[in-house]
């Protein structure tokens, strides 16, 4: 998938993600309980947002079913976490994820723009609903306690393992012929087809990567909780934050949701202690706020910031740029 | 007669759903808003019912007469501050459907927020008519029957101001092609956010009429946005006959399905009907063939 050969250039993403995981490996040494709980919140979110921008960046379908696969993980490991080896549950989980999001993806990805964001808008609480009925009939309860070792250090280097996962992966796509495709139809799908890409192929490709990314996360974070039922797991405000994150960072670069992740995740926390009440206006007026003045994200704002550099200095950026 | 029951309340079902949906047509199919913070206006409207009848015995019939011009006004003022920004901005139709879903996503939280520091998580529900009445040999509860009945008025008038009407001449045009009606003479501007706002009044309309036979709370209006969303995109967008037949598949689908299937499957059978439909037809029952 590769065109051509790999220059030093090319390596300088992926050495700076293992450089920046190497560096961060040794925190929980340092942190205590306080700040590993949101270093854990920061993570996750990095990777959901990450997964999330890598299929909905490009393409511009704006996906609201990030928490239909996080609870679908994390209902993998209240299931199976018990009854399989621990390293198990984990690809258990992603080939779950990875099952669904081929289903539903071959299903919907047909729809156009609007009608996609409301099918994904439905599908967490589809799921919901169809777990609850699960349980209630089969299991004879709604919630289920999830009692597995794995402290908050393991789950912050599962975390970060999988953060640098997802943006190699990302780094990868970008540069296949799988990314061309993508942002192709991401411009303009009708011509995107007349040139000969398979876009329904192109586009569940992806969107299966990316719910793959996202039922791990759940899966992984699973054991933090020691009880879930489907109105923790699938909680709308999992997707709701997620998609605010990543419009917050830009979704436009691999490293934008990452971004927009940092500030919001530590707003959060600040409002969820002190405004515990009004939390969910402020996390609207948050999100409005954000889609009337930063609707190009950070990202935009710091390529803004370039280009008016460049052209003081006389420079003209290069198209490519 | 167990099978005349179940189509009975799926067609007052559907006949509520039907309105539920009206007001959605109606913003998204002229004002181009595809309002995510729809059903919140609903609940809304059934908060304002229970306050009024619970505070001062007002009847849920008067407390339409109360909501739906409130509705109205706050939904004119919704369009005017924070949709007209966007229409400004949006460089296709497409870019301002993503812009409206991202700001209404964000609206959503903040009315459901609002509720629910006013009246708490906890579900809610008064007493109004619930009195028996046989139609047919089977039994229904009046308050259910009465409100399928205005809601099935209130959806003629509209169609009958739809249709008769200047204003609701003017509103179609809008609707059918945004850039031909300033041609002749139509401030489309001023349409959509008539149309915003009269949307507005039969969201909260529909609330009241549901509040008279539904156990509410502050967190269920992501359900009536679905159920609005499915029936409007069923019956075909901006088409108010369509949302009705379509209204009325919907509550019969769901009705059938909790009495011959399990009645947690509903939204299931709900999203199989969206989805199978937008398969076979993506516009709609009624839609037009291109839009």
């Amino acid at each position: 998938m590769i065109a051509r050969n790999w220059t030093l250039k090319d390596w300088a993403f992926p050495l700076v993600v293992l450089g920046g995981a190497a560096l961060l490996a040794p925190l929980p040494a340092v942190a205590g309980s306080y700040w590993m709980a949101l270093l854990v919140n920061i993570l996750m979110y990095s990777v959901l947002a990450t997964a999330w921008a890598l299929f909905s960046g490009p393409t511009h379908y704006v996906s609201l079913a990030t928490a239909a696969f996080f609870g679908l993980g994390a209902y993998t490991m209240a299931f199976l976490g018990e009854k399989l080896p621990l390293p198990l549950v984990y690809p258990a989980a992603a080939l779950i994820g990875a099952v669904v999001a081929t289903v539903v993806g071959l299903s919907t990805l047909r729809l156009s723009g609007v009608y996609f964001v409301i099918f994904t808008f439905g599908l967490a609480e589809l799921v919901r609903q169809l777990v609850t009925w699960g349980e209630a009939k089969f299991g004879g309860t709604v919630g289920r306690f999830v009692f597995i070792d794995v402290n908050q250090q393991g789950i912050f280097w599962m975390l970060l393992g999988l953060l640098a996962l997802v943006l190699l992966v990302g780094y990868a796509i970008q540069r296949s012929r799988l990314g061309w495709a993508l942002r192709a139809i991401g411009e303009d799908e009708t011509v995107a087809r007349h040139s000969g890409i398979d876009t329904t192929v192109s586009k569940v490709a992806v969107f299966v990567v990316s719910a793959t990314f996202m039922t791990v996360v759940g899966a992984v974070m699973a054991p933090r909780w020691t009880y879930i039922d489907p109105s923790i797991a699938f909680n709308p405000i999992i997707s709701f934050q997620v998609l605010i994150m990543a419009l917050l960072g830009g979704a436009a670069r691999l490293y934008g949701p990452i971004l927009g992740v940092v500030p919001l995740a530590i707003l959060f926390e600040i409002l969820q202690a002190n405004f515990p009440n009004s939390f969910s206006i402020l996390l609207g007026l948050t999100f409005l706020v954000i889609v009337y003045f930063v609707p190009n994200g950070v990202v935009g704002l710091i390529d803004q910031g370039r280009d008016k550099i460049a052209r003081a200095v006389g420079r003209r950026p290069h198209p490519a740029e | 007669m167990f099978l005349v029951d179940v189509i009975l309340s799926g067609l007052i079902l559907g006949g509520i759903y039907a309105l539920v949906a009206m007001g959605l047509s109606l913003q998204y199919g002229v004002a181009r808003i595809m309002n995510l913070a729809y059903g919140e206006f609903t609940i809304a409207g059934s908060f304002a019912a229970y306050l009024l009848f619970s505070a001062s015995g007002l009847s849920p019939i008067l407390a339409l007469a109360v909501a739906m011009p409130l509705s109205f006004a706050l939904n004119w003022f919704i369009y005017r501050l924070l949709m007209t920004p966007l229409v400004r901005r949006a460089k296709s139709p497409g870019a301002l459907e993503v812009d409206s879903i991202l700001a209404t996503f964000g609206l959503l939280f903040v009315v459901q927020g609002i509720m629910l520091v006013v009246f708490g998580g906890s579900y809610v529900s008064y007493s109004y008519l619930a009195v028996p009445v046989d139609i047919i040999g089977s039994t229904v509860a009046l308050n259910r029957l009465l409100a399928a009945g205005i809601a099935v008025a209130i959806a003629l008038g509209l169609t009958l101001f739809l249709m008769r009407t200047r204003i609701g001449t003017a509103v179609r045009a809008v609707s059918v092609n945004p850039a031909a009606a300033p041609l002749v003479g139509i401030d489309t501007t001023t349409y959509a956010a008539f149309a915003f706002a009269l949307g507005g009044a039969l969201v909260a309309g529909s609330g009241v009429l549901v509040s008279m036979f539904l156990t509410f709370n502050a967190a269920m209006g992501v359900v009536f946005t679905m159920k609005a969303l499915i029936v409007v995109i069923m019956g075909g967008v901006g088409n108010i006959f369509g949302a009705l037949v379509a209204g009325l598949i919907l509550g019969l689908a769901e009705a059938l399905t909790a009495a011959f299937l399990d009645s947690g499957l509903t939204l299931a059978v709900n999203f199989a009907l969206f989805l199978g439909i937008l398969l076979v037809k993506p516009t709609g029952l009624f839609g037009k063939a291109a839009r």
